[in-house]
């Protein structure tokens, strides 16, 4: 008979990268919003299925102290096996600019590398983690460690509260429109994290005159 | 690594100089670099004496002001807004900074690295010169007090910190510079001046002036039969243009322009006609940047043909404003000329909108200010408040319409926001569904709010029930108008909901007649004077006026001022109340203009016994007439 709890307890051979990602994770992070490094971050996806459908391209800017640096910016495309129509914008993208695609495989090391043991910061968030950690399960890895925010939460805790506003617009279209953020690359993993990173700063600043500066304030919203 | 941002970086740097000078190449590995900063209205980049950051920065959006302390006054030198490059210091010298840069409002900036701008900036010898000639512009300072004073020793002068040796400063010039080939033919180059709304244009051959043709021009040579339209604009033009650098300050352009009775001068790369055309500088655009006078900022209002232009008129409003302000000009007619020129801001941006609309629109419709621009009270910037009622139509098409004015409202009312006009937290925006309405769904709208009223349907009809029309068809809000007042009246049961909601708001003083503080949140022990003393004037206004039946008059004081002359009897509380408000909005006024805010609230400590006396006098008239309308309204018992 096997005995469940054996399974449970036996860890599986993860590759050498997953354990360096893990290990960031044994330090207790800062507090301070001022010192933490946030990676805002969007997938394209081929489509909403989480079982059935892929990641396209992941793209992704960090904040230090309220600041975006270019130069970290983070944009992989992922190599299909399949055609997919949804896909056809991305393949002549690639095509025609000749843009290096990664497997699966390649990505994923790269990818924790990015975050390393950042704070996720991503629009609608569930959609993304979520996809992201389907790709790490097919490849039999645990999900991601990180704590993660979502800019949907931040942006509605900062509205006023009154019968008279319809709460339900939300999209990133919505709130960058509301922001007065230029609106360029929308459907680019990188050009709608870059409006989300300004989202998030936005809202952060706002919320930053509530005397909201401490990270754990921001997950309780 | 593909790197899309950057790319898009790219894109916007090279829209400026100096980054235009720049191979692609170049310009993309300095875009990898940049960091993008966000900052909000008022905070500083860097302090006078600061050590030299590593960077210099470009506005992406917003603005910012260098400021300059001499001796013990701070003196604004220079402001900057989008595409526009400052500090520049740490390119060429090696101590601190010599001014202050601060934003002026919400601010995204992009750092660009000095380790990696320096080389290309030293190789190249043009972008070298670009950023010398800028570097020193804003670093010599021409506006020392004492240059100031010997300027206009005797002169009095509307003194303002935009104001100081003006003449000094570089001209603004146009940079989208309409042009036309010496072949054109004058039928069409007329065409082509009407379409744009100019009054002059210039004649290019592959970018070098060679002429200009002003509307004098078609009015001598064309309109007396000397020359035909069909004929080309050669033989019309006047040419040698004037030319001159970008540098050219205002003392000079102008000195120029009477010199030569001309109206414009040509902007080109070198200042002289055989290079290429940068700009063009008109004798009415430099009469606008001085923009003491009301009268040149309504025409350049009506002109204005763009965004970016109607929000640099609108900072000259506000000039004007703190010169009022400053010099005791009584509020009632500074109200009126601050309520026109926004109204006719508001007018021009509509108009534009509407030109972008593919087509016009399909039936009459107006537009509505609610709010404080609706009672014609708001002078500094304040959120929008505004509404759309259309024409009634038939059921069939209704939808249609309706999404052609939410379309329309959509334009309008970004183009506000980006003027200044801020969006309304709650919404309450002709581009919300429920704010664009028929006159049918407004009546309906507004008679249920009249029958059926909780505290929020209270809270909707004050904002909508002070309306004014901003845009459109009169009749529409007219009929509007009409209809509020038939479902007031006789409605005792609103109109003493709407009482005790003007005397809800809370009482500015404690008990020992101290000054109540907001307790807690992001304004914590400051004084609130819009919720505490503005708003119980304003809206007993409305419901005094609203019960009496007084039409048409939406201005708080000039509602109390009506109210006195209807009744005799309590002329004195209604007078002093039309006094008390006139002096809060003042007071409000100074403090936003001294606080680059909207004044609502304000630190007691910086108030001088005197300041505080008065707002004591001014709460005792309000404690008076929340008195009066609870005997009048006899709200013993609803409170």
């Amino acid at each position: 008979m096997k005995n469940p709890f054996k399974i449970k307890s036996r860890r599986p051979n993860y590759p050498e990268y997953w354990l360096a990602y893990e290990a960031l994770f044994t330090t207790k992070p800062t507090e301070l919003l001022s010192d933490t490094r946030f990676v805002v971050l969007d997938t394209e996806t081929t489509g909403f299925d989480y079982e059935l459908d892929r990641i396209l391209s992941i793209g992704a800017v960090d904040i230090v102290n309220y600041e975006i640096n270019v130069a970290n910016a983070f944009e992989i495309y992922l190599q299909q096996e399949r055609f997919n129509e949804q896909t056809v914008a991305i393949h002549g993208l690639i095509q025609h600019e000749r843009i290096e695609t990664l497997t699966e495989k390649e990505a994923i090391p790269q990818l924790l590398n990015y975050i390393g043991n950042s704070v996720l910061v991503a629009h609608h968030a569930k959609f993304d983690m979520t996809m992201i950690n389907h790709m790490l399960k097919r490849h039999n890895l645990p999900p991601l460690k990180n704590r993660v925010l979502d800019t949907v939460n931040l942006y509605r805790a900062t509205r006023i509260k009154s019968n008279l506003i319809q709460q339900d617009r939300f999209s990133l279209d919505d709130i960058a429109e509301h922001y007065a953020i230029d609106i360029c690359d929308r459907h680019t993993a990188a050009g709608d994290a870059l409006i989300t990173a300004l989202i998030f700063l936005k809202t952060t600043t706002l919320l930053g005159r509530k005397k909201v500066f401490k990270l754990k304030q921001l997950f309780t919203l | 690594m593909k790197n899309t941002i950057a790319e898009r970086i790219a894109d916007f740097l090279k829209q400026f100089p100096p980054f235009d000078l720049l191979d692609p190449s170049a310009l993309l590995e300095i875009s990898k670099e940049v960091k993008i900063k966000y900052l909000e209205k008022g905070k500083t980049i860097y302090n006078q004496g600061d050590p030299l950051h590593d960077h210099f920065y470009i506005i992406n959006k917003g603005a910012i002001s260098l400021i300059k302390d001499i001796d013990t006054s701070t003196d604004v030198i220079d402001k900057f807004d989008e595409g526009d490059v400052f500090g520049l210091r740490p390119l060429f010298a090696k101590e601190t900074y010599t001014n202050t840069a601060r934003t002026d409002e919400e601010t995204i900036l992009y750092s660009i690295s000095i380790h990696l701008f320096r080389p290309m900036a030293i190789a190249n010898t043009q972008i070298g010169n670009y950023l010398i000639e800028s570097f020193a512009s804003n670093t010599k300072n021409p506006y020392s007090k004492e240059h100031h004073k010997s300027f206009y020793s005797n002169a009095e002068v509307v003194s303002t910190e935009e104001d100081h040796l003006f003449e000094l400063q570089p001209v603004r010039y146009i940079k989208k510079v309409v042009t036309a080939k010496p072949s054109t033919k004058i039928r069409r180059l007329a065409s082509l001046m009407s379409e744009k709304n100019i009054s002059s244009i210039l004649i290019e051959n592959k970018g070098i002036p060679v002429g200009i043709i002003t509307d004098k021009d078609l009015r001598t040579k064309v309109a007396t039969g000397l020359q035909s339209i069909d004929d080309s604009a050669n033989s019309i033009m006047s040419a040698p243009v004037l030319c001159y650098p970008k540098n050219i300050t205002i003392a000079q352009a102008q000195i120029t322009m009477m010199k030569h009775r001309v109206g414009h001068i040509c902007i080109t790369e070198d200042g002289t006609p055989n290079t290429k055309i940068i700009g063009l500088v008109a004798n009415h655009d430099m009469v606008v940047m001085k923009g003491s006078n009301p009268a040149v900022l309504m025409k350049a209002i009506k002109r204005a043909n763009s965004t970016k232009e109607l929000k640099r008129i609108r900072s000259k409003i506000m000039i004007l404003l703190d010169g009022y302000i400053t010099q005791n000009i009584p509020l009632t007619h500074t109200s009126k000329i601050i309520f026109e020129l926004n109204d006719a801001t508001i007018k021009r941006v509509i108009e534009r909108c509407i030109a972008k609309m593919e087509t016009p629109p399909p039936v009459n419709f107006a537009w509505m200010s609610l709010g404080s621009q609706g009672r014609k009270e708001q002078l500094l910037h304040t959120d929008q408040d505004n509404a759309i009622v259309f024409e009634t139509v038939d059921p069939k098409t209704m939808e249609a319409t309706r999404a052609y004015f939410l379309k329309l409202s959509k334009k309008v009312n970004k183009r506000l926001n980006a003027i200044g006009f801020e969006f309304c937290d709650a919404d309450i925006m002709a581009k919300n569904p429920n704010y664009c309405l028929s006159l049918e769904e407004w009546k309906q709208q507004f008679s249920s709010w009249t029958s059926n009223t909780g505290s929020d349907e209270i809270l909707l009809s004050s904002i909508f029930f002070d309306f004014d029309i901003s845009y459109g068809d009169a009749n529409l809000t007219n009929a509007l108008s009409e209809h509020t007042l038939n479902l007031v009246k006789n409605n005792n049961l609103f109109i003493s909901k709407l009482a005790a909601s003007a005397l809800r708001s809370a009482s500015p003083l404690g008990f020992f007649r101290q000054f109540l503080v907001e307790s807690d949140g992001e304004y914590k022990d400051l004084f609130d004077l819009k919720k505490r003393a503005l708003l119980p004037l304003i809206d007993a206004g409305r419901v005094l006026t609203l019960n009496y039946q007084v039409k048409t008059i939406n201005n708080t004081a000039e509602r109390f001022e009506k109210l006195a002359e209807l009744f005799p009897e309590d002329k004195d509380l209604y007078l002093s109340c039309s006094y008390a408000f006139k002096a809060l909005l003042k007071f409000r006024t100074k403090h936003g203009l001294i606080n680059n805010d909207n004044g609502r609230f304000i630190k007691l400590a910086v108030l001088t016994k005197e300041e505080k006396m008065k707002l004591k006098r001014c709460f005792k008239t309000i404690s008076t007439l929340q008195e009066t309308i609870k005997i009048k309204f006899n709200l013993g018992a609803l409170l």
